[in-house]
């Protein structure tokens, strides 16, 4: 947070510099006494770094690739004595563990690209619609509004059995179809902040309206998109577990959190911990995002409800 | 209050146009020819046969005039015929919709009888143990996968305790007005469709309630020398209310869209389950008539809770 402040306060000329660095060093300030945000923070740096550390961690802990099969060791319980089966063995003897932390790189890496053009397209879109109103704003809401009216699981869905795509078409499908609820946000406040004396005073001093929009709204909005981003992140983990898990999202022999759930419910009488694991990882990293999310929330701005 | 539900039914036939014009162009964009896919392996299936099918379901007609017609259609109330059963596709996704229904209302209860009674205690509990773990299951419920969930009760109620049933709605061979029956095969997927549900109602009614209470009407009646439970649950409670009715839009489409993966993980023969298998044979008609109608069910819930609202909180502006 502290290094972010500086940089915006380097780039922005000096005698335009907003005083930026209350809210930040506040909100960091409240933020360091937030045991739980922190904790979270925390558990999601370590399933992010195991997942990312995967062929590491796959060549010189476990000696186990994560396609390999061994028909000798199926179903293996969990246990200490292999590290390889520290997780079990599913139906062919592949490692449990190994495929987890393949898995993990695919849905963390789904969730925040996908985030990424959600916060892209609603940022720009809620912006500009809440600025220049008009026209532009209607056709932009009338967007949202039909997208909101979709049962968004039904669409993604649908389109996921008509199209079945592989991790980047997920991404683009994903991307493309989640970012309503940031543009609405982002075109309210927008809304409100351009009647602002700030921004009047901008305007007489001869600003245009991209530096008007960047320099003077989008700051005052950016605090909370960093929460919307965090819980748009986990909603996304969680639809492309549900998306693979049906069979419509990324498919094997690519291990997702979601698809090795496919799979482990055909043999969950033999084999239930191969069902328990994924989840519980899917469980654990949306539950850290979320709670990053509420932490967040509280720390950047202590008149909104916690809703 | 006339006018305001007139502009809010005007305000939803751009959107329903929207929302068509999706539904129409997923088929329509979506690889595949229909008819080639469905005449496949016949043998004698000549070129000529080809273009008279396609004359015969209006294919060979521009985009926009197969949007057209097929909307005119559905104002006749017909989606076409399933490709695959041969039967009305909107005639047997309604036989769907009571066990859809039927689902999401009980699911819909349990929120409430769950949810608003434990947003309230860790209200009044507020910094005690209580809340915290109140607090968190109001995050944690929204961050499991419902599906997984499901996955782990069937098998451990289903499987290993054998306490109720793992799928469908009813025990196969039974009467069909065994209640006791449908309600145990009822029991764990409404509990998952509910889950997200109470842990929202949970967090709402927690923040209202504090809201509530600091208020000066709150003092009032406590300076009056009222009793602590007449206070708490005849004034602060019934505004704290409020927001139950506004957070019900936004529910109504989470019981609607989770249904679907519910119903699929328990094999519940609703119009979820139907919609995507559909989706998965390329039965186009029954995918349309799916999309269609839960999204009109969405539309009209959106435009429910906006006018209840109104009617609740007479602070809202109406008109």
């Amino acid at each position: 947070m502290a290094t972010t402040t500086a940089t915006v306060g380097v780039l922005a000329p000096p005698s335009l510099a907003r005083p930026s660095r209350s809210l930040w060093s506040n909100a960091w300030w409240k933020l360091r006494r937030d045991k739980l945000t922190i904790g979270a923070f925390i558990i999601l740096l370590i399933l992010g770094a195991l997942s990312l550390a995967a062929p590491l961690f796959s060549d010189y802990v476990f000696h186990y690739r994560f396609e390999q099969q061994d028909l000798l060791h199926t179903y293996e319980k969990p246990t200490f004595e292999n590290p390889a089966y520290l997780l079990g063995s599913d139906e062919i003897g592949r490692s449990q563990v190994v495929r987890l932390l393949y898995g993990g790189r695919i849905s963390l890496t789904v969730g925040f690209v996908a985030a990424l053009v959600n916060l892209t397209v609603g940022v720009s879109l809620g912006l500009s619609a809440g600025y220049f109103r008009g026209p532009l704003d209607d056709a932009i809401t009338w967007v949202i509004t039909t997208l909101n009216g979709i049962p968004q699981l039904y669409l993604l869905l649908i389109i996921a059995a008509l199209w079945q795509p592989g991790p980047l078409t997920l991404i683009v499908i994903i991307g493309l179809l989640n970012w309503t609820g940031i543009s609405l946000f982002v075109r309210g406040q927008t809304f409100a902040l351009r009647e602002r004396e700030f921004v009047t005073a901008a305007r007489t001093i001869g600003a245009k309206d991209r530096r008007i929009m960047f320099r003077h709204i989008l700051p005052n909005v950016l605090p909370l998109i960093f929460v919307l981003a965090a819980i748009d992140i986990g909603a996304i983990i969680l639809l492309e577990s549900a998306l693979s898990f049906l069979g419509l999202g990324i498919l094997p022999p690519t291990p997702t959190w979601g698809n090795l759930l496919t799979n482990a419910v055909s043999y969950f009488v033999r084999a239930w911990w191969l069902v328990v694991s994924p989840g519980v990882l899917i469980f654990l990293t949306v539950l850290c995002l979320y709670l990053i999310g509420d932490g967040l929330r509280d720390a950047l701005d202590p008149r909104l409800k916690t809703h | 209050m006339r006018d305001f539900i007139i502009r809010r039914l005007v305000y939803a036939v751009p959107t329903l146009i929207g929302i068509s014009i999706i539904t129409f162009a997923i088929a329509r964009l979506s690889p595949g020819d229909p008819i080639r896919l469905f005449t496949f392996g016949i043998k004698d299936f000549t070129q000529e046969d080809y273009l008279r099918l396609l004359h015969a379901y209006g294919l060979d007609k521009p985009m926009p005039l197969q949007y057209v017609d097929w909307v005119t259609n559905i104002f006749r109330g017909s989606f076409g015929e399933s490709l695959i059963y041969h039967r009305d596709a909107f005639v047997m996704l309604m036989e769907r919709l009571p066990n859809t229904l039927q689902l999401a209302l009980v699911a819909l209860l349990i929120q409430l009888i769950i949810g608003v009674p434990l947003g309230v205690l860790a209200a009044l509990k507020r910094g005690s143990w209580v809340d915290g773990a109140i607090r968190i299951f109001g995050v944690a419920g929204h961050a499991v996968p419902a599906f997984w969930l499901g996955l782990i009760l069937i098998i451990l109620f289903a499987v290993n305790l054998r306490w109720l049933p793992s799928i469908g709605m009813l025990t196969v061979g039974h009467d069909q007005w065994d209640i006791a029956d449908r309600i145990k095969h009822m029991i764990l997927p409404a509990f998952v469709l509910a889950l997200t549900g109470i842990a929202n109602y949970s967090r709402i009614l927690r923040t209202e309630t504090l809201d509530v209470l600091a208020q000066d009407f709150v003092r009032t009646a406590h300076s009056k020398g009222l009793r602590e439970r007449t206070v708490v649950y005849v004034h602060a409670l019934r505004n704290a209310l409020i927001p139950v009715v506004t957070a019900l839009g936004g529910i109504l489409a989470a019981l609607v869209g989770g249904a679907l993966v519910i119903e699929q993980v328990f094999s519940w023969p609703g119009v979820g389950q139907f919609t995507f298998q559909a989706a998965i044979a390329k039965d186009y008609p029954i995918v349309q008539a799916g999309v269609m109608f839960t999204s009109t069910l969405l539309v009209l819930s959106y435009l429910l809770r906006d006018l209840t609202y109104a009617i609740v909180d007479p602070r809202i502006k109406v008109g």
